[in-house]
């Protein structure tokens, strides 16, 4: 067994990025909710639940797993992510922002005309492997990308995030079945099980359940954590398989819209244009929650 | 019979079937990715097992697949039916593969009324439109088995094609175009015979076939045509037809494709621009093709037959004077 070197991580995170390495995970995870609400300012909005359900596991992804060089983004042996549910571009521009790809300021131009920073991700960014916000694409991108990780026996992993109602596209399945058959241990896939698409609960709108029965069946381990508990979601990346072992998909159990009251739980976050005083409002929720917290 | 024509006297698919492994052997780069097409699994997977993958079938996978694989360094041949590779991977194509310019090899065999036999989903007519309209798409249509060698080799230099490349293949026996090697490059027109008096500018392995037939009728009839075998769709050889536009009277372009959107839609964008001119497209008229026919039989009732194009050349000739 490999294991996700979490702590070389954390050595390659501490020489690029010493701006923020006094900052805690959790408290990576509290800023990048405030970006995200931030950036739902911008003139169209963010898709704000999707983001804010992703965050921690996006924050513990940037912040102790991933092996990357922001100063040098194609360093052939770094870790390859790819955030298949496009639209939560808010949060992995946070992320990208926290690890040193991109300066914290550019966040404000997010949405903006002529900015790098789309509603779904340009691959022109660094930091992006592939421009996503079709649905149902990033996970035949990492069979791809972790087959030929493996043929030219670079280090390097790949992991991919998708929501849970992009498994209602059929494509994710066909590279969930490659995934398993060609044994792609290297790959690693992330499901953001918020339990809401926009029109409603999956499990009304198009049921998934039951959703770890489906993958174990197709051939994939299955860990289901608290897509919240940073604890569970380091142990699930420290757990990791080799190049040729049984890929691992991640259930990662996430609230829409979680962190902010205002967005709980609620179909309406999918999607959102943060007037000052909702943004406000928004904001005042999300630090009360987390002074209750800590 | 001549070597040349022994050798060549093949389906396209089978060419490039021996030519890509071939080329796989000492450029460990290529990689075979099949989705259970079936005549790849005997050559290319039992010799180079390390260089090959079936993702099963499958094309929106393919896709997405290959350019992961072409992300990382690799060259990989992505092996589907025509019909399949642009129309049902159509988004893959394009926002994977074409929109980040990757050096994918789209193989697309079944072009055209190849397939004529198996109906109409295995038909590929719109292929051609759907490619040339993606960004960074190089498409080739090689004229036959000894052409498609030609430009098989020409695929594995990603310094002269560092972006993805869709090769549309047919899937028997064609007539071979010329009698010996010549001058293949891409994005330069085979120009096939000279003339003064009109231009057939033709692609794919019935259409430049019947297009020189059409070109020996005429010069019997006094009249000399010119005929360009326009194996790159796209990108379109602009100097070699806007010659053509201003040289002789007019064009008539001959396709085994939708008369819109494909090599005739090409030239006519191209002389509207540039020179404006009488420009006859003959090809598959527009509608689902509900029959079953071999593939010159289907692609005579679209009207590309020798005398029919040679008909559409003195029409062009006529409205000229």
């Amino acid at each position: 067994m490999e294991h996700a070197t979490t702590e070389h991580a954390a050595t390659e995170r501490a020489s690029s990025d010493s701006a923020t390495a006094e900052r805690t995970t959790a408290e990576q995870a509290q800023l990048m909710r405030e970006q995200i609400l931030q950036m739902g300012t911008g003139p169209d909005g963010t898709h704000v639940g999707g983001s804010l359900s992703s965050a921690d596991l996006l924050t513990v992804l940037y912040q102790e797993v991933l092996r990357l060089r922001p100063e040098e983004p194609d360093w052939p042996d770094r870790d390859r992510f790819i955030l298949s549910k496009g639209h939560a571009s808010a949060a992995l521009y946070a992320a990208l922002s926290a690890r040193g790809f991109l300066p914290a300021e550019e966040l404000a131009e997010y949405g903006t005309s002529g900015s790098r920073l789309a509603g779904h991700p340009l691959r022109r960014l660094p930091g992006v492997e592939f421009p996503t916000g079709s649905l149902g694409h990033g996970l035949s991108l990492g069979v791809g990308t972790a087959l030929a990780l493996r043929r030219t026996g670079r280090s390097g992993r790949a992991y991919v995030l998708m929501g849970d109602g992009e498994l209602q596209e059929g494509s994710v399945w066909e590279a969930a079945m490659s995934a398993a058959h060609l044994r792609l241990g290297g790959l690693t896939a992330i499901v953001d099980r918020n339990r809401l698409q926009i029109t409603g609960d999956t499990e009304e709108r198009m049921g998934l359940e039951p959703l770890a029965g489906k993958w174990r069946s197709f051939g994939w381990q299955v860990l289901t954590v608290d897509g919240h508990d940073l604890d569970a979601l380091r142990a699930a990346f420290a757990a990791l398989p080799g190049p040729t072992g049984q890929p691992v998909v991640i259930i990662a159990d996430t609230v829409k819209g979680k962190g902010v009251p205002l967005f709980e739980n609620k179909k309406k976050s999918h999607s959102v244009k943060l007037s000052p005083n909702l943004h406000r409002r928004a904001l005042a929720g999300l630090r009360a929650r987390s002074r209750r917290q800590s | 019979m001549t070597d040349w024509q022994e050798r060549y006297a093949t389906a396209t698919r089978d060419v490039y079937r021996a030519t890509l492994l071939d080329i796989a052997k000492s450029d460990t780069r290529v990689f075979c990715v099949d989705t259970d097409m079936g005549g790849l699994e005997d050559g290319f997977e039992a010799e180079l097992p390390d260089q090959y993958v079936n993702v099963g079938i499958a094309e929106a996978n393919l896709m997405g697949v290959s350019a992961g694989l072409a992300a990382e360094g690799l060259l990989p041949f992505a092996n589907t039916i025509a019909s399949f590779a642009a129309t049902r991977a159509c988004e893959q194509v394009k926002v994977d593969i074409a929109g980040n310019a990757l050096p994918v090899r789209i193989v697309g065999t079944h072009g055209g009324f190849s397939a004529g036999h198996y109906g109409p989903t295995h038909h590929a007519v719109e292929d051609v439109a759907i490619m040339r309209s993606l960004p960074n798409l190089t498409v080739l249509v090689p004229a036959d088995a000894a052409e498609t060698e030609y430009a098989v080799r020409a695929l594995a230099d990603t310094e002269q094609l560092p972006g993805p490349v869709y090769l549309r293949l047919g899937r028997k026996a064609t007539p071979l175009v010329h009698r010996g090697p010549y001058t293949f490059r891409i994005g330069q027109a085979d120009l096939l015979r000279p003339g003064r008096d009109v231009t057939l500018v033709a692609s794919g392995p019935v259409p430049v076939a019947e297009s020189v037939a059409a070109a020996e009728l005429l010069a019997g009839r006094g009249i000399a045509a010119r005929v360009l075998n326009l194996h790159t769709v796209k990108p379109l050889d602009a100097e070699a037809v806007l010659s053509a536009a201003r040289e002789t009277a007019g064009l008539v372009t001959v396709e085994d494709h939708l008369v819109t959107g494909g090599l005739g839609g090409a030239v006519a964008e191209l002389t509207a621009a540039h020179h404006p001119c009488r420009v006859h497209r003959i090809g598959v008229p527009d509608g689902f093709h509900d029959q079953v026919g071999t593939e010159t039989e289907l692609l005579a009732r679209a009207g590309v037959t020798a005398p029919a194009i040679a008909g559409a050349a003195e029409e062009v000739m006529r409205e000229r004077n």
